[in-house]
């Protein structure tokens, strides 16, 4: 057992990704980036100075301290306070958390159902990947943003009034997966189409093995490659679909924030010079989406045998 | 058009219920019948869907929940301001993206082209409404040189009201047109640089080479003429980003345009508004590919040989 990690770990040194990724410096820069957000977000309530949800650890005496560089502020709050008092590093680290958990709960979820709906269209082929298709093709020439906001605003229509504000990350979630599943969908179908027709897959038919085994255990595995390349780079999407979303105040509710709700709250203090509110929220989501997608980009470049 | 007209109608139907809407609380069960009778939310689906159909041809969409004011009206006002918004920066995108595009492609690695390229990356990780957060900031905040909501004073032309005659109205103008323009100018550099780069590699430009044409001639009569048909096609199927990225610039800038009317309908469930946009959008995108149809006549001379 032991040999077996040692021989894959030798394996892995010595691959072609990992001297892809060795030999470009700005692909190891955005992959540390990326690792230090996920790992300062998942553990905010280690990292973090202070947690900006308990009422005893925040005080309004504290509201609109500058950051500490600035000539009033002070050492307490590394990049300043907010309205309420509460520190900026710390909101933006529990932010990112709420915008990571959307972004990568959406990324799953749309994949979840781009993959099935890509198999079934693939393997069936006829009417069935006809419709299919057909709605994907439409739903393709809609900008994504825009199908998340409607999906948000009749999710809103329909759902009680006084559980907004609860099921409102959940409904962001379906929204911005519903906007994005095309791309898989479009994807699997046609890696599904090329494997249907390989012997193996003849094999599985001959010895009567059920269509779902066939798909899902036979099929799935070899048309997983792209999809993990596409869901890296929809990963940087659906963090900006979701700021953005929760910017235009149809997303994420002021009461766990993520940087889209951080940055519309600071946006009105923008102009009476509170400009750290705003500012520092937005800089960790432009670094944030930036790093995925400088690694998305390579991960691309480095799978694609054409451009080796 | 009529797939959307249908979800457009769906939520009509199953979204919200139109009578507690429109009658207060102690009305009695036989006036909400009579008044259900009145409205013809009795009849079939198909005859109701017939109905919406018929007054959406005419413009009629009912009115808002929450304004109190027919969707027409709302709607006509505010058009004029989103269509300048878009118009402007659609003519800033490809005035500075072409000419861009064509240069990093050419100059493939000189030093501008690789900040051009640099600067193309950033921009499509910068979410529009951080650009235009960020555009507040300097120009509007700190420098205090432009307005930063609104559209300043308008121009009432009767049936349509314009920016465009006065320069406070330019003014306000600038900054959201700048915001929007960003995010399709990084596109078009990216595409118009890959589809130069493939073109200038195919046999006629080197024969345009060998036949000792200028190089001036070579890349703009030959190289860009060819590259523009696919770069066509994407821009067009860009316009429906345009109107989707004009909803986020509109709330950036408070400018009083349609998307701005949109959000307000969606954070309301003014479900009148949002059908009735969602309708005049499907109605743009068709407008577009007809007109994005038009133009591949106009620039391929094979195309119209048969």
């Amino acid at each position: 057992m032991v040999e077996y990690f040692i021989d894959l770990r030798q394996r892995f040194f010595a691959s072609d990704i990992w001297w892809s990724f060795k030999s470009s410096p700005l692909v190891v820069i955005a992959a540390f980036i990326t690792v230090i957000i996920i790992f300062s977000s998942v553990f905010a309530s280690y990292v973090a100075p202070y947690n900006p949800f308990d009422l005893a650890q925040f005080d309004l005496m504290d509201a609109l301290k500058p950051p500490a560089w600035m000539a009033e502020g002070t050492s307490k709050f590394l990049l300043g306070t907010d309205d309420q008092g509460r520190d900026v590093l710390s909101t933006i680290l529990y932010g990112s958390r709420v915008s990571l958990l959307v972004g990568f709960l959406s990324v799953i979820f749309a994949m979840i159902i781009g993959i099935v709906v890509g198999l079934i269209a693939g393997y069936s082929g006829g009417w069935v990947d006809a419709v299919l298709m057909r709605i994907a093709d439409v739903q393709l020439s809609f900008p994504a943003i825009l199908i998340a906001l409607l999906v948000d605003g009749i999710a809103r229509g329909l759902l009680p009034k006084n559980s907004h504000d609860e099921l409102a990350i959940y409904v962001l979630i379906v929204a911005i997966a519903l906007s994005f599943w095309v791309q898989y969908a479009r994807t699997v179908r046609s890696s599904t189409m090329v494997e249907r027709t390989k012997e193996y897959v003849q094999a599985a038919q001959v010895i009567g093995l059920p269509k779902l085994l066939i798909l899902f255990r036979h099929i799935l595995p070899n048309v997983m490659g792209p999809v993990l390349v596409i869901a890296t780079i929809q990963l940087a999407l659906a963090v900006i679909t979701e700021a953005t979303l929760s910017f235009l105040g149809v997303g994420v509710p002021p009461t766990s924030p993520s940087l889209g709700t951080l940055i519309r709250v600071g946006n009105d203090y923008l102009f009476s010079g509170e400009w750290w509110i705003t500012v520092f929220p937005g800089l960790a989501l432009v670094i944030l989406v930036l790093a995925v997608n400088i690694l998305g980009d390579w991960l691309r470049d480095a799978l694609n045998p054409k451009l080796r | 058009m009529l797939a959307v007209a249908f979800i457009a109608f769906a939520m009509f139907q199953f979204v919200g219920d139109p009578i507690s809407n429109l009658v207060g609380q102690d009305t009695s069960t036989e006036e909400r019948e009579q008044l259900k009778q009145d409205l013809g939310l009795n009849d079939s689906i198909v005859v109701q869907f017939g109905h919406f159909i018929g007054n959406a041809v005419q413009g009629e969409f009912g009115k808002s929940y929450r304004l109190r004011k027919p969707v027409k009206e709302l709607i006509a006002e505010r058009f004029p301001a989103t269509l300048e918004l878009s118009l402007l920066s659609a003519f800033i995108a490809l005035l500075v993206g072409i000419p861009m595009g064509v240069y990093t492609a050419l100059r493939r690695d000189s030093w501008l082209a690789q900040g051009f390229m640099t600067l193309s990356l950033i921009g499509i990780s910068l979410p529009t409404f951080l650009i235009g957060i960020f555009l507040i900031l300097f120009f509007g905040v700190m420098l205090q040189w432009l307005p930063t909501f609104g559209r300043g004073e308008t121009v009432d032309l009767g049936w349509w009201t314009t920016g465009f005659l006065t320069v406070s109205g330019w003014k306000s103008l600038i900054m959201p047109a700048i915001t929007l323009a960003i995010f399709q100018m990084t596109l078009i550099v990216r595409l118009i640089r890959a589809e130069m780069l493939e073109v200038l590699r195919s046999d006629y430009i080197k024969f345009a080479r060998a036949r000792g044409l200028k190089e001036r001639s070579i890349s703009f009569s030959h190289a860009l003429k060819n590259t523009l048909v696919p770069v066509i096609t994407i821009i067009g199927l860009q316009i429906g980003s345009l109107i989707a990225f004009a909803i986020i610039t509109e709330s950036v800038f408070q400018w009083p345009g349609m998307g701005l009317l949109f959000i307000q309908a969606i954070e309301e469930v003014d479900i009148p508004i949002m059908s009735a946009y969602l309708l005049l959008i499907a109605f743009v995108f068709v407008l577009i590919n007809l007109i994005v149809d038009v133009l591949y006549y106009a620039i391929d001379p094979r195309l119209r040989m048969n």
